[in-house]
Formats: C-alpha cells, structure tokens, sequence
C-alpha cells in the first residue's frame, strides 16, 4: 500500500499478561476502540512504528505527483488540465496532512524528508513505474487511487487520533480521484481504436504493480501482527488484495479491457475471485530502488529540495530580521 | 458596446482582446504548472498548482467567450488546441521559461500586478460578458497578488542570495513588462466602446504597485527601458512553439477524438 512492510521492532507480539500495568492500560483502550492522541502515554514502539508507516504515506503523496504531474503540460482538454492540476494539489495537501500528523509524533517535517532522501525511508513501489500514454493518468486514478482507497477506508479506524482524522478527509478526496480516473478510463476505452489500445496498454502495465500495492502476504508476519494488535493496521495485506481485485475485475469487464491475467475466475467456492500473484521479485527489485523510475523520482526529488535552499533559507533571514526590527521598535517606544 | 459589436471592425478587435486575455493565462498556467512536484517546499506545491488551476479556469472562461464572438462554432479547447503560434496572442512575459524558482515568482508578481488592474477596470466593462469573467477572476488574482507580493518582498529582503536572485530575476525580467503597456488599434477601439481599458491607462496604478513592493524588497528597478513586443500581434519567441508542441501533442495526434 502507500505504506508497505512497516517494521514493528518487536519479535512477536506481547499477551496483555506479559505487559506491565501502563502497556496494558493501553492495550486495553486500544482494544474498546479509544483514541489515542498525541500527549497521550503510547509505548515507544507504537510511536516508531507510526512514524515509519504515516511518513511513508507522506512521502507516497509527494512522490505521487511526478508520475501524474508528467502529463499535465499535456493533458489533452482545458478540463483535463484542470482536474489533473486539481488532483495533484490534493496529493500534495494529503502529504502535508501527513507530515502534521507525523509532527504530532515528535518527528520533523525536514527530518523525514531527510530519511527519504537519503533512502533511509521509502515510498510506495506503485511510484516507480512511468506513465507513458494519457490512459496511464486514468489507470492511476482508477487503479492506484483505489488500491489506495482499500487500505485506506480502514485506516480511517485506526487507533492513533490524528491519523484516523487525516484519513478521513484524505478519502473523501480519494474517492474523487478514482471517479474521476475512471472516468478517463471510459472515454479511453469507448473512444477511437488508438485510444482503446492505450486504455488496454495501461491496464497490462499497471494491473501487477497495483496488486503490489498491498505488499507481499502477510498472514504469518510478526509485524503484521503487532502492528494490528495495536489497530494501525486493520486487515491483512491478502485480504485487501482480494477485496481490490473482487472490486476491480466488473469494473474492467464494463470498459470491456482486458486484464492480463489469463488464470484470473470467479471461485463460488470462497465468493472470490482466483487471480495470479504479481512476480514478487520484480516488487523487491523496486523496493530495492531497481524499478524503472526509482532513480528519476528520488533525483528529482533531492534536486527540488536543494534547488530550493535558497528560498527557504531567504523566508526564514526575512522572519528574523522582521522580528529583529519589532524588538528593536519595541525598545525605541519603552 | 453595441456599437462596438455591431461593426466587422468591432468585433474583430473584441475577438482579439479575448484571445489576448485568455492566452495569457494558458501559457502561463502552463508554465507555472510545469512546477508540479518540483518546487522548493510542499506548500510552494500546492500554492502553484492551486494558482495554475486558476489561470486554466480563466482561460476557459475568456477563450469561451472568444469563440462564442468569433461565431465560427470554436470551442475554448478549439481554439487552445489547434492554433499555431502565430495565432496566439499573448504577451512575451508569460511565456520566459521559468528559469529558477526566483524567476518564476518575480514573472508572476510583474503579471499579477498587471492583471489586477486589468481586471478590476474590466469588472466596468460595458459588456456585461467580460465584466461577469473579470468579477470571478479578480478574487483569484488579488489573491495570487498578495502571495507573489508577499514572497519577493520576503526574499528580495531575505539572505545575501535570496537578494541576488530576486535582483537577478528581475533584471532577466524587466524589458518584457513594457509589452503590456503598449495599445494598438484593437485596444484603441475597445476603449472608446467602454470594453476594456486603454493598456496605457493601466501604468501609472502598476508602477505605484511594482515601486512600492520592490522597494520594500530591497530591489533596484532596472534603469533600462528597452521593451521586447512582438506576442500581442503573433509573433513570439522560440519558446512558444515548444510549450504549443507539449500542449497540443494529443489532439494534433489523435484528430477528432473525445477525452
Ligand atoms: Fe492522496
Ligand atoms: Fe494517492
Ligand atoms: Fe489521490
């Protein structure tokens, strides 16, 4: 998902007889569904933990406007232009709700954009694959902001107060973006010949990465665990996965696209659909940083923020020379 | 107005002023919004999206009513899409690359304070067509103008570097200011209709604006006056043609599809 494998720096998970009064007093708030909020008592392991999941979710939202931002100088319509220009101000807005959120934790905005350019912290793999044709912003939207609705949703009941309440105004907005992706998506699939070839050219592209997405299985991961025993995390990566595809597979079927998935089939069985796992080599390859635009993104996002040095440097020399000179008026009025 | 829609002439001249209008804020919409994900800070982000996704609602808005007067049955995006530069009227200034972040601020203070007064005159126009347009417009620019203000003021006023690229910026800047102040026939004949301002008219209020904010930032007004003209009757610089080919990339390759 936005945030994929967060570790958890614990081995396994503590039973409440095991915890000492304070651990358990927490355990058990998180249990009756309290929230917990910032100058709250949290164990130091939750705080970790949600500082690696939240900043990897800010750091997803900002890295998310390259590959879309790629095709705003050339959408192809004004409204185009504007929906795409609207969509990607909203990621960035989500990327500093997140970073506050993170804030609330003890962590600076400058720390963690540090960790990530350092590669010290990641982003979502799905960031790393191109957007080559005008389908690919339909398929993000339609593929990619679902994917990221799923987990998402359940987020938004997650135990930690000020992230639960970030992603319920970052969904509404998610919601919107899938809508309209989609909605490039039909006048894709139902345009020209050329334009359907792009629609189903997205689609091979981004199916496997989407799935991705969620991370690899994680029904016997210690993290995993921990992390949903202290509800920063809600369902298992499969069960979302499955959810998505289940979602995914009549919504496809309407545009009449293909997904690239010749074993993909309805098993009445488990009220599911059977689907092919992505190649979960090529996932950790990108992980890595070997994915076909690790080394675009990541440069492009160090080149800004040095680029940028002057300016905040030069904002941060006026506030203080604007509070030198009302201390000094200050001084010349006693 | 009547008067000045019922003549060949008139209407020629109110097309033009449109197509001026909503020009200039395509292509510097399109410029500022080539910052996306790039800009020195997360808010810088979301402050240029936010102003680029203004200036494209402008120009649907002024290129609407273009095609709506020229009666040809053109669409904003007809007229967006599939002119070539020759065609397009805009002034030489929205379409500087956008070097580094300084140059960009200081392109769209020198625009801002242009296009406010432009705008608050407009909101009197005698066709109540532009004056509707110039009313929805103003509370966006006067916000955009506060910001691009507030921000040479800050960093013209900021570090020893901060200074000498705003100083820089504007000095790169200044000989294309003069085009928006220069009227031809088309500008003649909308003032005398009551349409539009004279752009002469519009100096003396952006002067006074552009002194007070670059002396608050410490920055010297170049002492050359030299003006570059030419966007206004169509005839650009090289870079037009390479924001056109980006632009309009998908409808010149795909004629006649839907989106
Ligand atoms: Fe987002
Ligand atoms: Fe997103
Ligand atoms: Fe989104």
């Amino acid at each position: 998902m936005y945030a994929q494998m967060v570790k958890t720096d614990s081995d396994r998970v503590k039973s409440l007889a095991e915890m000492n009064p304070q651990e358990r007093d927490f355990q058990e708030r998180v249990d009756r569904g309290e929230k917990i909020e910032p100058k709250e008592w949290m164990p130091e392991a939750y705080r970790k933990t949600l500082i690696r999941q939240i900043g990897q979710h800010a750091h997803s939202e900002i890295v998310g406007q390259l590959p879309e931002g790629n095709w705003i100088t050339r959408a192809p319509t004004l409204e185009r232009k504007a929906i795409l220009l609207a969509k990607v101000q909203d990621e960035a807005g989500h990327g500093l709700y997140l970073y506050c959120a993170a804030e609330t934790l003890g962590v600076s905005r400058d720390e963690l954009l540090a960790l990530l350019h350092s590669g010290k912290m990641k982003y979502s793999s799905i960031f790393n694959y191109p957007t080559l044709n005008w389908a690919d912003i339909g398929a993000v939207g339609w593929l990619v902001d679902g994917a990221a609705i799923m987990n998402q949703v359940q987020l938004q009941k997650t135990s930690y107060g000020p992230y639960s309440r970030a992603m319920v105004r970052i969904c509404k907005e998610e919601s919107f973006h899938q809508r309209q992706g989609y909605d490039i998506m039909m006048k894709m699939a139902f345009g020209t010949p050329a334009q359907k070839a792009m629609a189903q050219d997205a689609l091979n592209r981004f199916w496997y990465p989407a799935l991705m997405m969620f991370g690899p299985s994680d029904k016997d991961s210690v993290h995993s665990a921990q992390s949903m025993a202290w509800k920063i995390k809600i369902n298992t990566n499969d069960e979302l996965r499955q959810k998505f595809v289940d979602q995914t597979v009549p919504q496809a079927r309407y545009l009449g696209l293909t997904i690239p998935d010749p074993d993909l089939k309805w098993n009445e069985e488990k009220a599911g659909h059977d689907f092919t796992e992505p190649d979960w080599s090529e996932f950790f390859d990108v992980i890595a940083g070997n994915g076909p635009c690790n080394r675009e993104r990541m440069n492009a996002r160090v080149k800004a923020w040095e680029d940028g040095a002057w300016f905040r440097d030069g904002l941060v020399a006026h506030a203080e020379k604007v509070a030198d000179r009302r201390a000094a008026a200050r001084v010349a009025a006693e | 107005m009547a008067a000045l829609a019922d003549t060949a002439a008139g209407r020629a001249a109110l097309l033009e002023f449109l197509l001026r209008t909503g020009d200039n804020t395509l292509i510097l919409g399109h410029r500022v919004s080539e910052w996306c994900g790039h800009s020195p800070v997360l808010e810088e982000d979301i402050a240029l999206a936010n102003t680029a996704l203004d200036l494209i609602g402008q120009t649907q808005l002024w290129l609407g009513l273009a095609g709506e007067v020229e009666g040809q049955g053109r669409t904003a995006d007809n007229l967006a899409y599939l002119r070539d530069a020759a065609e397009f009227r805009n002034v030489l200034l929205v379409e500087r690359p956008n070097g580094d972040f300084g140059q960009t601020l200081m392109r769209q203070f020198l625009f801002d304070a242009w296009h406010f007064e432009l705008l608050k005159a407009l909101q009197g126009s005698t066709d109540p067509r532009v004056a509707e347009i110039a009313a929805k417009a103003i509370k966006e620019v006067s916000y955009h103008l506060e910001r691009s203000a507030d921000l040479v003021v800050r960093l013209g006023d900021g570090t020893a570097e901060s200074h000498r690229r705003m100083q820089n910026a504007l000095d790169e800047l200044w000989s294309y200011t003069g085009e928006l102040f220069v009227g031809d026939d088309a500008d003649e004949a909308l003032a005398d209709a009551g349409v539009a301002p004279s752009p002469a008219s519009l100096k003396p209020a952006w002067d006074a604006a552009v002194a007070r904010v670059l002396g608050e930032a410490t920055l010297a007004i170049p002492s050359s006056g030299y003006v570059h003209k030419g966007g206004k009757r169509g005839v650009h610089t090289e870079h037009l043609g390479y924001i056109l080919a980006e632009m309009q990339f998908l409808q010149r390759a795909y004629p006649g599809a839907t989106w």
